[in-house]
């Protein structure tokens, strides 16, 4: 009998030592032990979930600040794309015309180029360049000059061209070609003067030549 | 020297078997253990005193095992288990001291 108690005794020791240390936490805890610690995950869990809640409203918040900050840069890349179009800075391609003058008995003037290139402006060219007989080519930009050389030849922004001068020009074909060829317009002039404007339109026309950029020393933007 | 080899196989067999104890015997079973520890503890007192008795000894063993169960049971019923188990290991505590310093003097002499 005493060894069958003892036996026993030592089975149950066994068992609740291993029950202890197996399961620690959970099973051999008592219900009141239980209860406070559910109730103390459950505040934990509350507190991590308004963690949760502020972090994520301040991703949102980033993530809308990044994107108007995306929206502002593809804003400014664009306009700086048209600005260096017009300032001459950029290569540009589209649709558009070339215009080649080719001289009679007189040379081409400065004066009928001029005339031309206000011309084609005025028929909504967006960009433009000259190119001599040699291939040198000039960007024709807001500022861009153009004087009579010596031979027939043309000084445009300071470089020399030799006839025959090509202007590429980037607009809508039709009104430019209308607008060259109107009586008493750029072509009929040349005509005058024995010497012949070869319009052709032009799907891919590639205005490549640019404009160095000129630093401004004196004109600040306004705000 | 039975008691002590019961005690063993006891032991080797809760390390064999490796039960898992039922939930219902969950709050019980580290009660009982204690309360039979110190009658184990008298009972080799009593012994070392001459004065074991057989059926003294189960008798006691017994109802320490069972009153033990039956306070725990008590204070879970009253909503003071927790206290009351911890009251009970103290004063089994108590006892198992008092009976362990007993031995102590009958082998040490101190």
């Amino acid at each position: 009998m005493i060894a069958l108690l003892l036996g026993l005794l030592g089975f149950t020791l066994v068992v609740q030592l291993r029950t202890t240390s197996t399961d620690p936490t959970a099973a051999a805890t008592r219900q009141e032990d239980l209860v406070r610690i559910f109730s103390d995950l459950d505040s934990r869990e509350k507190r991590l979930r308004q963690d949760i809640e502020a972090l994520e409203e301040s991703q949102r918040q980033l993530r809308s600040g990044e994107q108007g900050r995306q929206a502002a840069l593809e804003e400014a890349t664009r306009r700086a794309d048209e600005l260096g179009i017009l300032a001459g800075t950029l290569p540009a391609r589209g649709p558009g015309l070339s215009v080649r003058f080719e001289a009679g008995a007189k040379p081409i003037s400065a004066y009928r180029v001029l005339d031309a290139v206000q011309e084609l402006r005025g028929a909504g060219a967006e960009a433009m360049q000259i190119s001599g007989g040699d291939g040198a080519a000039v960007r024709i930009i807001a500022s861009t000059y153009f004087l009579d050389g010596a031979g027939g030849e043309l000084v445009v922004d300071g470089r020399r061209l030799s006839g025959p001068f090509t202007i590429t020009v980037i607009g809508d074909p039709t009104t430019m070609a209308t607008a060259l060829k109107i009586p008493g317009g750029v072509a009929a002039s040349v005509a005058g003067d024995g010497g012949n404007v070869i319009v052709e339109d032009r799907e891919v026309a590639e205005v490549s030549a640019l404009h160095a950029p000129v630093k401004l020393e004196h004109a600040r933007p306004v705000s | 020297m039975i008691a002590v080899l019961a005690l063993l196989a006891g032991v080797v067999l809760g390390v064999y078997l490796d039960p898992t104890v039922p939930a219902a015997l969950q709050p019980y079973l580290p009660i009982a253990v204690v309360a039979a520890l110190d009658a184990v503890f008298g009972g080799v007192r009593a012994k070392l005193d001459r004065i074991f008795d057989d059926k003294q000894f189960v008798v006691s063993f017994i109802s320490n095992v069972l009153v033990a169960g039956l306070i725990v049971y008590l204070g879970d019923q009253l909503g003071v288990g927790g206290q009351l188990s911890t009251g009970v290991v103290v004063v089994l505590g108590v006892r198992i001291f008092g009976n362990v310093a007993a031995i102590r003097r009958h082998l040490f002499r101190a």
